[in-house]
């Protein structure tokens, strides 16, 4: 299974699964990040973390930690 | 029209609400904290013809849910207040997200006014939005704004004299359960499908052709170093005139105001304690610090307006992270630079309690606007030579200081990570906002209010009573010498220690209410003139320094204590207000002196073993 931290900057995907609870699952509600919504890794840090995401239009950046937490397939 | 109905102003953060509230308060407004709360609060007031308004500007929040201080403000003002109406600002380019918000706004309030801003940037991108429908699907009034153009504050002011003529209507509990939250996006998502067409693919080609540079694996470090530079150099070089300038017309002052106080006949000692104490010492930092801060901070305000500074937060988060810190400390860090009050009152934007009080304690660690003229006038007087080669040299070695004081941030911060302040590092989620064009003259008065005159105001607080304490330790005298020099001869062998003298440990001492006064007060300690004097050139001073002792070791030994020392009165009084704390205060005294302590010692030991 594929997270969102193995998405490539240029790759899209679609987000299966957010297995993270409580307050910081609704933050990620709020901003967008629903599952079946599709994302696009847009760009990273020089050292790899965060990953950028344009997620409904916006560039969010996402830690490591919580992108693996989210579970997603890549969209070719 | 005796009525003045309460407005509130909620939106995402970076969706240009503040430049809405500027645009219809004008200069009607003043700013605050939320009571108890680290959180700015402005309101404002404005009238059209048929109403009177007070506009309350809401902390920028994604959710009615809270997840942080600023949202459980917006949603508590929402809620308990009940506004006669909420204004809500949605960006037009992101419109899907920001609707989540307006979606939830409806339906808690009374009466709601969806704002569409931004749309010229909308436009730009290809996209267009169905304004008519939108209001249709939401049942609110919509408006169209573009926060540059003159007309949108006409419209708007219309559409809101609308909007509270029209009777209330009754407000609805809602859920706070993630399926509740689930539906209201997959709404938004739905109307935007419905209002919203793209003529083009590709939404933002040119943010993320700079974002690839900026961001990039070799680029992205040299440039923000280089940049920094940047605003250094024009902030040095550009502070010398006003700074000239400022120091002539308080002296003209000076003149004007002895001579009124001798005419009343006004006792000499009263007099001189007054003029060359208290009056030289306070001009004298407003003379040498006004003119780079109103310099520093209009262009960083520019940085941050130009959404150069979230790409900041972004490179260095993982460094950050690893330090147990929160990216967004790089920003509070850089702003350091410019003023470590400032930098403290900017942590505010780190939203866990611990990882604020660590941006909070290390800020002290880069050397401030005010400790820049010391380092520089020290490379230049013992480290290198002149000309052209010497100019770029010293700008290397400014830059190499520089460097040190952001690892021993790093360093600090891990420190106190992993003793006191322990914990996992929280949720790092930040928005980098699309690059925008600023608006010049908003950015230069927003940060000359906000920010300079903050600071100088709470500087001279402490000055004024340390110009007197100045006075009198240098011209009482006891046994035939002053008491500044019994204090320096006191402190004298610890100051060995560190490769310093007994001057030069008080003159750091003596200039706790700024930085800047540290090189007067050792030059009038080996002068033995008493009071404040400016306008030394730079050999003088070799000469006189080298004359009292001083050796490459001695400067090296003061490039590191003035790296790390106790931080100015104005930072030590605002971070006792941002974290309300004694044991806090305390330690960010204790922390960058124990710090340059023993690195002084270290270097002097390893110094002594090489020489």
């Amino acid at each position: 299974m594929e997270s969102l931290f193995d998405i490539n900057v240029g790759q899209q995907c679609k987000i299966l699964n957010i297995m993270i609870d409580g307050p910081l699952k609704r933050r990620l509600i709020d901003i967008g990040l629903t599952p079946n919504s599709t994302v696009c890794c847009v760009g990273q840090s020089p050292l790899k973390d965060p990953k950028a995401f344009l997620i409904r239009g916006a560039v969010i950046a996402l830690r490591q930690e919580i992108c693996e937490k989210i579970t997603v397939r890549a969209v070719v | 029209m005796d009525n003045t109905y309460t407005i509130a102003l909620a939106g995402n953060p970076n969706v240009g609400k503040s430049t809405i509230f500027n645009a219809l308060t004008g200069m009607h407004q003043h700013t605050g904290n939320w009571t108890g709360k680290t959180v700015d609060s402005a309101q404002g007031f404005f009238k059209t013809d048929s109403h009177k308004y007070r506009l309350i500007d809401l902390p920028g929040t994604y959710s009615i849910m809270p997840h942080s201080p600023e949202e459980t403000i917006a949603r508590d003002y929402i809620i308990n207040q009940k506004p006669d109406a909420v204004i809500v600002v949605c960006d037009a380019t992101t419109l899907s997200r920001n609707l989540t918000l307006a979606l939830q706004t409806i339906n808690v309030s009374r009466r709601v006014l969806v704002c569409v801003n931004l749309l010229d940037e909308a436009h730009k991108k290809g996209i267009k939005i169905d304004l008519a429908l939108l209001e249709q699907r939401l049942g609110v009034k919509v408006i169209g704004t573009t926060a540059r153009n003159k007309k949108t504050v006409k419209n708007l002011l219309c559409a809101l004299d609308e909007v509270l003529n029209s009777s209330p209507r009754t407000e609805f509990d809602f859920g706070t359960d993630e399926e509740t939250a689930l539906s209201t996006v997959k709404t938004a998502e739905q109307i935007c499908r419905e209002v919203v067409t793209y003529k083009k693919d590709n939404l933002c080609a040119r943010d993320l052709k700079i974002d690839k540079i900026i961001t990039s694996k070799f680029f992205a470090y040299p440039i923000m170093l280089a940049l920094l530079c940047l605003v250094f150099w024009i902030t040095i070089s550009g502070a010398n005139y006003p700074s000239d300038m400022l120091f002539s017309a308080f002296s003209r002052l000076e003149n004007w105001l002895s001579s009124l106080l001798l005419s009343v006949n006004c006792p000499k000692i009263i007099h001189d304690a007054f003029i060359l104490g208290v009056f030289r010492t306070v001009s004298f930092i407003v003379s040498v610090m006004l003119p780079p801060m109103a310099i520093f901070f209009p262009l960083f305000t520019l940085l941050e307006d130009l959404g150069f500074l979230p790409r900041i937060a972004f490179n260095l988060d993982k460094p950050f992270k690893n330090c147990g810190a929160c990216g967004k400390q790089a920003l509070t860090m850089c702003m350091g630079f410019g003023c470590n009050a400032a930098g403290v009152t900017g942590c505010r934007i780190i939203d866990s309690p611990r990882e604020r009080l660590l941006a909070i304690l290390t800020n002290a660690f880069v050397p401030c606007n005010g400790r820049f003229p010391t380092i520089i006038a020290i490379i230049t007087m013992f480290l290198i030579g002149g000309g052209i080669s010497g100019s770029f040299m010293s700008a290397i070695i400014l830059t190499l200081v520089i460097t040190i004081g952001i690892l021993l941030t790093f360093l600090a911060t891990k420190l106190l990570s992993k003793t006191v302040l322990k914990g996992v590092p929280s949720n790092f989620i930040l928005e980098l906002p699309p690059y925008r064009r600023p608006q010049i003259l908003k950015v230069i008065v927003r940060s000359i209010f906000d920010r300079t005159l903050f600071v100088l105001g709470r500087s001279l607080i402490v000055a004024a009573p340390a110009g007197l304490i100045i006075y009198i330790m240098s011209n009482t005298q006891i046994g035939g010498a002053t008491l500044l020099s019994y204090c320096a001869d006191f402190l004298d062998p610890f100051a060995r220690l560190l490769g310093l003298d007994g001057v030069i440990l008080i003159a750091f001492i003596l200039g706790f209410p700024a930085n800047e006064i540290v090189i007067p007060i050792i030059i009038m300690a080996y002068m033995e003139t008493g009071v404040l004097e400016d306008g030394f050139s730079l050999s003088f001073m070799r000469t006189l320094f080298i004359e009292n002792g001083w050796t490459v070791k001695t400067a090296i030994s003061m490039l590191i204590f003035t790296l790390c020392h106790w931080p100015c009165s104005t930072t030590v009084l605002t971070i006792k207000k941002e974290t309300a704390s004694i044991k806090w205060t305390l330690l960010s005294i204790l922390l960058p002196t124990g710090f340059g302590v023993v690195l002084c010692i270290v270097f002097n030991y390893i110094y002594s073993l090489i020489v």
